[in-house]
């Protein structure tokens, strides 16, 4: 593209604007978590790791995190398993309906949270008969987390195309041989990219959630939520905040680093 | 006995028979090639053959045994994919001795086997690349080295040089015969190049709508081809038929002869017994280096492309388009009768 000097001093500005708008708050909510004053004000009156050692020993925070991680753990899990197998066979066969098939398996992920979350609620305790609790949190964020996986893996299987996986049957490997040696190293990158993305799917998630974790359970979002408004657990919760963001920037590196590499490597070979 | 056998083999694509009720049979040890335009329905045979494709009738036979049914990894025969098909996340080595690897052979005979492979190919010490280290033409010679290293009964090559340059090309079409005569493994090689078919192949299938034209030996092919679409496919080829050919050879018929069977004289030369003598004009001269291309038209109508090579004695006579008369000089030894049908009839009188 051809842009001359004015045009790119707008873009520029342009660009900042966007930046500003995204990562002041977010800046503030670190900026918050060392705040002396409770209510947030606004310039910190003080700054402090009080609020870091209290959160540090909250028990609610440390339990609500730990569901979050085990529950997105699974439906990750989950996900790689299914939206791999799916993948494959969309991919890799062809059948009556295939196109149909691919659309449901990827509406999920369009369906409003609330939508998915009333439909699952209700199947689970009327029609399953099922409590509700961590095992229907983690197949509820299975359903939408598969949708991120099965799109990886059909992306890279469509753009490898099927010539390696037939040079490796004609070389005399059978189907279980030709995955465990081409199609999955093949596929790696595109698994832990997919992966990260469910499990951040996941982790964040709070409308689905909400419908169906019942009364026990508390993922670290819901958490969140019912503690931002009380008074005494505010600062907490910007601290819980603060110490998520950091950790929210490792994945996403990642899934941008891997998705990259192997797949410019495979195509480099024409 | 013959290393590869269709018999009645067909193949539809939905409403297309891209292989149309072909036999076939290529001799063990022979470069076989398959020749046609695209669509013609050879790459279809090739995929037959391996295996990827199932057959919607019909039969494929590797020596004696009947192999329709058998999935590609339980087929002793390996291909040359256009692609290369080598595998992005392993080294050349590894890459060799992959096939060898899935049949459980033995680390220290898959490395002796696979270096052997690659110094077949002239690729030695080169087994620690990776494969997006290698040239087009590098590339190819590990396809060629990881299908050798399972010494298959029949190599299948679908249009390997296709992605190369010419050069390289014509540098690759020597040593692929070469190979081919120092392993004596069957080659069965797909190209739409004719020359590259004639240069090759100790026989040449021409394939036309899912069918065979002709299978012949390359000199038999350009000398004597079966049909219309042969003589045409496989090198230049003028063609007299229709009215014209009583009128112009004195017999009736259809009739194909080769550019560099004709000469051009000045109108009234004497001419040899056996020749004929046919009045024109040239209209077009185009120089190609070591032949010179004239296109006359004769005064009967149909236009001839008259080859000459452009020696020395032949440069002292330049040719040029005028309306002086000339006369296209041929030998009736030379006429190709054409049976078959006649296609390409706005070419012909």
């Amino acid at each position: 593209m051809i842009v001359d000097g004015r045009l790119k001093a707008v873009l520029r500005v342009l660009t900042g604007l966007v930046l500003l708008v995204v990562y002041v708050p977010l800046a503030l909510v670190m900026v918050n978590s060392f705040n002396v004053d409770r209510t947030f004000t606004w310039p910190p009156s003080g700054l402090t790791f009080h609020w870091w050692n209290v959160a540090a020993h909250s028990s609610g925070a440390r339990h609500a995190l730990l569901v979050s991680i085990e529950v997105a753990i699974l439906a990750t899990a989950i996900a790689l398993v299914l939206g791999t197998l799916a993948g494959l066979a969309l991919r890799r066969t062809r059948f009556f309906g295939r196109n149909v098939v691919s659309l449901l398996i990827i509406l999920p992920i369009a369906l409003p949270g609330i939508v998915t979350g009333i439909a699952l609620n209700n199947a689970f305790r009327t029609m399953l008969g099922l409590q509700l609790g961590f095992f229907t949190i983690v197949v509820a964020h299975a359903t939408f987390c598969i949708v991120t996986v099965f799109n990886n893996v059909q992306a890279r299987l469509q753009r490898l195309g099927p010539s390696f996986e037939q040079a490796s049957a004609d070389l005399g490997a059978g189907a279980f041989t030709t995955f465990r040696l081409i199609t999955f190293p093949m596929l790696r990158s595109a698994l832990l990219a997919g992966g990260l993305l469910a499990f951040g799917l996941s982790f964040d998630e709070i409308v689905v959630t909400t419908f169906t974790a019942g009364p026990q359970e508390q993922t670290l979002p819901i958490w969140i939520f019912q503690n931002l408004f009380r008074p005494n657990q505010a600062p907490i919760v910007n601290v819980v905040a603060a110490v998520l963001v950091l950790v929210s920037t490792v994945p996403i590196y990642l899934a941008q680093r891997l998705s990259g590499d192997v797949v410019s490597g495979a195509s480099g070979a024409h | 006995m013959s290393a590869v056998t269709a018999r009645g083999l067909s193949k539809t694509f939905g409403d297309v028979r891209a292989v149309d009720d072909l036999d076939l049979e290529i001799a063990d040890g022979e470069f076989f090639s398959m020749l046609g335009p695209s669509g013609s329905g050879k790459t279809t045979v090739l995929r037959l053959v391996a295996g990827f494709e199932r057959p919607t009738s019909g039969r494929v036979l590797l020596g004696d045994d009947d192999v329709t049914d058998l999935p590609p990894y339980r087929r002793d025969v390996n291909t040359v994919f256009q692609d290369y098909a080598i595998f992005p996340h392993m080294d050349v080595q590894t890459n060799v001795e992959y096939g060898l690897r899935v049949k459980k052979v033995d680390r220290q005979e898959r490395r002796r086997r696979a270096e052997e492979a690659l110094s077949a190919v002239r690729l030695e010490g080169y087994g620690k690349r990776r494969p997006t280290q290698l040239s087009g033409g590098q590339r190819q010679r590990v396809a060629l080295a990881r299908a050798l290293v399972n010494r298959p009964k029949v190599l299948l090559l679908d249009e390997p040089l296709g992605a190369l340059d010419l050069k390289l090309r014509r540098e690759m079409q020597l040593e692929l015969k070469q190979i081919q005569r120092d392993v004596g493994i069957t080659f069965v090689f797909v190209t739409h190049d004719q020359e590259e078919a004639l240069s090759m192949s100790d026989r040449v299938a021409v394939f036309r709508d899912g069918r065979v034209e002709q299978v012949a030996t390359p000199v038999e092919l350009y000398e004597r081809p079966a049909s219309s679409f042969v003589a045409g496919f496989v090198g230049t080829s003028n063609r007299i038929g229709g009215e014209a050919a009583p009128r112009l050879l004195g017999s009736p018929g259809e009739y194909a002869v080769r550019p560099e069977q004709l000469r051009v004289v000045p109108a009234g030369s004497p001419v040899e017994p056996g020749e004929l003598a046919l009045p024109g004009k040239v209209r077009e001269v185009v120089y190609l280096g070591p032949l010179t291309h004239a296109v006359v038209e004769l005064d009967a109508g149909p236009r001839l492309t008259v080859s000459r090579p452009n020696t020395r004695t032949a440069s002292e006579r330049p040719l040029e388009a005028s309306d002086r008369p000339v006369a296209v000089v041929l030998h009736r030894d030379s006429l190709i009768a054409l049976s078959g049908p006649t296609e390409m009839t706005e070419e012909t009188a």
